[in-house]
């Protein structure tokens, strides 16, 4: 069961605390949207073997959502951020990094 | 017959104000009016007879006697004249639990997935007590750490279920 | 003799007390054991080694082992609520009257009409049910199926309630040891040493594990110096009767802690599940010895030597008087010199090796035991007991040497490290060809939330099988041995097992390589091999070995199976912990809960709420509850508990903006002082819900949701709120048990309002779709004037302290008028007589407003809302949608709830096309006959045609489309 650190109140959380919320930073379409833009915004998910980014509401606790860079295949958390971020942050990318040296994410 | 863990009761009833605001600029005002501390991330504020709770990063909740509610509400609302907050009177959303003893720890460590030890003396924890949300912080004595817990109206007496459970004569996590 | 039983020995066993003898029953026979003993060592003393049998073959067996790995001796254990099936003997301590009974066997375990089984074994080889069920279904139905079911399982079920408690607990720690034997002690001091907290769990009730039966009175004084010094440290944290059953993500781990096992008089809970959240995990979990593979290695009082070893030292009880050694390696005739210690007999050692010249088999030979070398067992003698052993060259095809009298076998093919919480979590093993063992790979260990290994394995876990340090004697290596002997025949491997549980022999494992398969996780399932209830800790290893023998490639080629958690089997009564009963769930109670419970409430779950479904009185039943409540609503006033209607307060400069994403309809324009109906949808356009939003301020509206509705909807703002229009200047507030809210309905509900005071409810003062604030019978109170049922309605709200005030005041002041207290009943089929939706009902995830007649409530002009984008696609603009209509039945019987309307023609499974179905049905008190709405194909254009809804019995519904509002559809009642 995963361990989550919420940017917002510092408490690490465990995952019962917690509401999974799928991709992170995914971009609304709306209705000026052609079909498939919008097919892709509903359905289209990453489903990284590797680094992905995810939201979680810290549910159980202050309530806010935040984003996590976790990895799907050891579970390592590389970091946690808020979520109005456009991306993950340096400390984040940086920790990344050190386990995939080539990794980069796009919005 | 050894005796309960701890003593479960429902503390009477108090004043409960809802605070949401920008902390950064209008904590200032917050702290003057409600004659308390700004309670730092994850902390509790008391002056004995009233406590400033940090609930999130734009979020407080102010506890004091029950017949100062519209006196507490009106004080915050003012502090926040021109400011975008919200204070609402939520004194008769929640039920409080004093849980007391010297093994009052235990029953806490029973329902809460909270690491206790690492929890600062005037912390204040918001997580789950078994099925449903509470929050928590430590207050009183009973001859020992005593706890309070704070959850929604409608679960109290299943709080109460699950605290006097959790108590229970003998049911101690000391190792045997 | 002692009178504890003829194979009690006459001193020794350092864990039971000979001054405190223990009565108990075994299959209502009156027996004695000690205090300390085991129910395994309580029954050897008492000669009873026949403790159960075989899953398949039912073949008599006793115990093989000493602890958790245990196959064999498995008992019913205890009456009644506490009855529990599959009890291992020989973790199990031995209270006083206990009762145990045995299983998996009928009439009993020594004479058992099922064991015919095993006279045909060699008709049930591996893979016997998916081969011989490959058959007509009838077959199946008649003649398998009935004998699988009379023959499965081993246990029986326990019937009645568990009578005894249970408790979880959390707790945290930097290190958690797992394993109390000398390296698990070791190392919990050395983290101690290190700082932070250190947390120590052994699984049985003694501290040190095998070092003080291995290395006798210094062993003892090791793990004592050890103890000492882990007690006196503030740091440290000792737990035993502590089994950790799993390792999963994140350091979590689970125990299961023992505290009033079997006895149940003290009033604790009997046992406690641990959630723990380690940094990091020390396994220092021991080995498990293995079996050898022998013919007719299962017959009662063959054992594995170490086990052999246990009881003489821990318990002063031995299998027989009598006892052969056979073993590939050093370690076990340490067993051979502790029996002949206390005093039985060892009449020789077979040693498969061609040589044993260490320290160990020395000793052997320097006290007159007799050591055959190159030597192992062609087969062993006797079925219900042994009786002795024939010999054999270990490198032949197993022609017999000599016969030996013996009665019993103490066994030993080598060790395997307990990998299992290694392994759990994602840790990998290695081959070490040396000890021919499986042991954790440090360069590949489970690894934390930082990324990092978070497990180290320690001592004989780790493969370390020396881990006494300096106790320990000088060993010459073992030489595995995986066949016994190693040219068997074929006839013998038939008779060699495997898996004791589930009768899974050499055999069977050849056959399966032979027949293709090559993956042991395939062969564990085709075979059985491994999947019992002990897992296979004991025959895992020595099947994989054979597979490979077949497949003719390395053990490491082969692998090993998934070591899945739990470790031992948990009762479900521990993982459910303190939710049951009363804490099953919470049940969430309106602040009038207490009013509902005195007067006759029949309750109805809605979400975790508890509503008044009705309230019955006198000898009436719900049914006739619910037409009274309906009249009396509809010819006079009543009262509804609305209180569990979720409301949501948003605040801010763009709180209007928001709500008009929020809701379909746009709610920035509703004036302050009115109330407006609106609809959620989610992003794909499906209706999430509906509610009456209320413009409270310039700045401020509430938000009603439905009963279930409020965390989900409430967290829904939230998200939008924070993920994607985060500069909005909107707050949001779930206040929905701040107040207590009543719903006042009925032609009277004004007259019973104007009686309170305090308040002006008129029509100019309070139109329909306005609210007022005020005092109503001294009590702050907002009312709406809204209304579900169609009547005259005001929803009276009041902080929730005073609900019940409120309500009382109301059922005073308007008895004469009739007042009637309504439930959830009454109001859902008000509501239906009126047409008005009800999600859940009307809603099931896949409809949208359209589908509804709820186009009203949709703006055209709004440039964007949550779910408008998704409402464009084709398959929501598509005419053929169903949509709602009212349903009329012909004949005055109900249409069932979710019944299809049946179309022309079949579908490609040939089954009738459909055109509809049922989302609501219900019988109107006050139209006297059964109305329902339904979803139907161009149904609002159909009016007056006629559906059938077949039912599974009985002839076809026939019913006719009519527009969903069966009553008053000018709506002239709103007004009284």
């Amino acid at each position: 069961m995963l361990i989550l650190t919420c940017p917002y109140c510092g408490v690490r959380a465990e995952e019962t605390e917690l509401a999974p919320g799928g991709e992170a930073h995914l971009k609304r379409i709306g209705p000026d949207g052609s079909d498939e833009a919008f097919e892709s915004y509903l359905f289209d998910r990453t489903n990284t073997k590797g680094v992905q980014l995810e939201r979680w509401r810290h549910a159980y606790g202050c309530g806010k959502w935040f984003l996590a860079a976790r990895d799907t295949v050891t579970m390592q958390v590389y970091g946690t951020y808020e979520a109005q971020a456009f991306g993950p942050n340096e400390d984040v990318q940086a920790t990344v990094r050190v386990r995939h040296p080539d990794w980069s994410y796009k919005l | 017959m050894a005796e309960t863990l701890a003593t479960i009761r429902r503390a009477a009833p108090c004043a409960m104000i809802s605070i949401r605001a920008d902390l950064g600029r209008a904590g200032d005002a917050l702290a003057e009016a409600t004659g308390l501390a700004m309670p730092e991330q994850v902390r509790i504020v008391t002056d004995g007879s009233r406590a400033l709770g940090w609930m999130s990063p734009d979020e407080l909740l102010l506890i004091g006697p029950l017949d100062a509610r519209n006196e507490m509400r009106d004080a915050c609302d003012q502090a926040l004249a021109g400011e975008h907050g919200l204070v609402l009177d939520v004194s008769d959303m929640r039920v409080m639990f004093a849980i007391e003893g010297p093994r009052a720890d235990d029953v806490i460590r029973k329902l809460c997935p909270v690491d206790l030890d690492a929890m600062p003396q005037d912390g204040m924890r918001r997580t789950r007590a078994a099925q449903v949300g509470v929050a928590i912080w430590r207050e009183g004595d009973g001859g020992g750490r005593g706890w309070r817990l704070i959850c929604f109206r409608s679960v109290a007496d299943y709080v109460e279920t699950i605290l006097r459970n959790a108590a229970i004569p003998g049911a101690h996590l000391a190792p045997r | 003799m002692s009178e504890t039983g003829p194979f009690r020995l006459p001193q020794g066993g350092r864990l039971i007390d000979r001054a405190y003898p223990l009565e108990f029953r075994f299959d209502g026979r009156p027996l004695r054991g000690l205090r300390g003993d085991t129910l395994a060592s309580a029954l050897m003393g008492s000669g009873v080694m026949l403790m159960g049998r075989s899953f398949k073959y039912h073949r008599p067996r006793g115990p093989i082992a000493s602890g958790a790995e245990e196959p064999n001796a498995l008992l019913g254990l205890g009456q009644g609520g506490r009855f529990e099936p599959n009890q291992r003997a020989t973790t199990t301590q031995l209270e006083q009257g206990m009762r145990l009974t045995g299983q998996n066997a009928w009439p009993s375990l020594s004479v058992d009409v099922g064991a015919v089984n095993s006279w045909l074994y060699r008709l049930f080889p591996a893979g016997f049910y998916y081969k011989t069920f490959i058959l007509p279904r009838a077959a199946w139905k008649h003649l398998f199926e009935p004998v699988i079911r009379r023959s499965a399982g081993l246990g029986r079920a326990p019937k009645d309630v568990d009578p005894d408690r249970y408790e979880q607990a959390y707790d945290f720690a930097e290190v958690v040891v797992v394993g109390g034997g000398i390296a698990g002690l070791q190392a919990a001091r050395d983290a101690a040493e290190a700082g932070g907290r250190v947390l120590v769990l052994e699984q049985d009730p003694h501290w040190g594990g095998r070092t003080p039966v291995d290395h006798g009175p210094a062993g003892q004084g090791a793990i004592d110096a050890l103890l000492t010094d882990l007690r006196g440290r503030d740091n440290v944290t000792m737990r035993r009767k502590t089994m950790a059953t799993g390792l999963y993500d994140h350091g979590y781990l689970l125990a299961r802690e023992a505290l009033a096992d079997h006895d149940p008089n003290q009033g604790i809970p009997r046992q406690r599940l641990w959630r723990i959240r380690a940094g990091r995990i020390v396994t220092a979990t021991g080995a498990l010895e293995r079996p050898l593979s022998f013919a007719m290695n299962d017959v009662p009082g063959v054992m594995l030597a170490s086990a052999v070893r246990d009881y003489i030292v821990n318990h002063g009880v031995a299998p027989g008087h009598r006892i052969v050694l056979v073993t590939n390696n050093d370690d076990a005739y340490r067993t051979a010199l502790a029996a002949q210690e206390a005093g039985l007999d060892v009449p020789a050692i077979l040693d498969a090796r061609p040589a044993a010249d260490g320290p160990l088999p020395k000793m052997a030979r320097d006290r007159g035991i007799r050591v055959m070398t190159g030597t192992g067992i062609a087969k062993v003698k006797g079925s219900r007991a042994v009786e002795g052993i024939v010999t054999c060259a270990q490198a032949g095809q197993g022609q017999p040497i000599e016969t030996i009298d013996c009665d019993a076998v103490a066994m030993s093919g080598g060790w395997s490290p307990v990998v299992h919480l290694w392994s759990h979590c994602g840790g990998k093993l290695t081959w070490d060809d040396a000890q021919a063992l499986f042991r954790p790979d440090p360069a590949r260990p489970p690894l934390g939330a930082d990324g990092e290994g978070n497990v180290t394995a320690v001592g004989a876990a780790y493969g370390d099988l020396r881990c006494a340090g300096e106790l320990e004697r000088d060993e010459a290596a073992m030489q595995p041995v995986w066949v016994m002997p190693a040219q068997a025949t074929r006839k013998a491997r038939y008779k060699m097992w495997l898996d004791f549980q589930n009768d899974v022999k050499v055999s069977d494992i050849e056959l399966a390589a032979q027949e293709g398969y090559e993956s042991v996780e395939h062969t564990k399932r085709y075979t059985t091999l491994g999947m019992a209830t002990d897992q296979g800790k004991v025959s895992n290893i020595n099947g994989l070995a054979v597979l490979s023998g077949a497949l003719n490639q390395p053990i490491p080629a082969t692998g090993t199976t998934t070591f899945r958690p739990p470790y031992t089997p948990l009762t479900l009564a521990t993982i459910a912990a303190d939710a049951r009963g009363d804490a099953f769930q919470p049940l969430r109670k309106t602040a009038i809960d207490g009013w509902h419970v005195l007067n006759g409430a029949k309750w109805e779950p809605v979400g975790q709420w508890r509503r008044a479904y009705c309230y019955l009185r006198g000898g009436e039943d719900a049914h006739a509850a619910v037409a009274r409540e309906i009249k009396a609503v509809r010819g006079g006033v009543g009262t509804l508990d609305a209180s569990t209607l979720g409301k949501i307060i948003v605040k801010g400069p763009d709180a209007g903006k928001f709500l008009d994403m929020i809701y379909t309809g746009v709610m920035s324009s509703l004036p302050v002082g009115k109330c407006r109906y609106g609809l959620m949808c989610s992003e794909n356009g499906f209706l999430m819900d509906d509610g009456v939003a209320v413009r409270l301020s310039e700045d401020t509206w509430l938000c009603h949701t439905t009963t279930g509705g409020a965390e989900r909807i409430h967290a829904h703002m939230e998200d939008w709120l924070q993920c994607e229009w985060w500069e909005w200047k909107v707050y949001t507030a779930n206040v929905t048990e701040q107040w207590a809210q009543v719903a006042v309905v009925g032609p009277k509900a004004r007259t019973l309002l104007e009686r309170l005071g305090g308040m002006d409810v008129s029509d100019d003062a309070l139109p329909f779709m306005g609210w007022a604030e005020g005092e109503i019978a001294g009590i702050p109170a907002r009312i709406y004037r809204i209304s579900f049922s169609g009547e005259l309605s005001f929803e009276v709200s009041v902080p929730a302290n005073r609900g019940l005030e409120l309500w009382e005041a109301l059922h005073k002041a308007g008895a004469d008028l009739g007042v009637t207290p309504y439930g959830t009943e009454a109001m859902h089929i008000m509501r239906a007589e009126k047409g008005f939706i009800m999600i859940g009902d009307e809603t099931d995830g896949t409809v949208i407003p359209q589908d509804l007649g709820l186009g009203w409530a949709i703006s055209k002009k709004k440039p964007d809302y949550i779910g408008k984008r998704a409402q464009m696609r084709s398959h929501m603009t598509d005419p053929d949608r169903w949509q709602l209509v009212g349903l009329e039945s012909l004949d005055d019987r109900m249409i069932p709830d979710g019944a299809y309307a049946v179309a022309e023609g079949t579908n490609a499974n040939g089954q009738r096309n459909v055109q509809g179905r049922v989302t609501s049905t219900y019988y109107s008190p006050t139209l006297g006959r059964p109305i329902a709405m339904g979803l139907v194909r161009h149904g609002p254009s159909r009016m007056g045609e006629e559906l059938d809804f077949p039912l599974s019995n009985g002839p076809a519904v026939r019913a006719k489309i009519v527009e969903p509002v069966f009553y008053d559809k000018e709506g002239a009642r709103l007004n009284g």
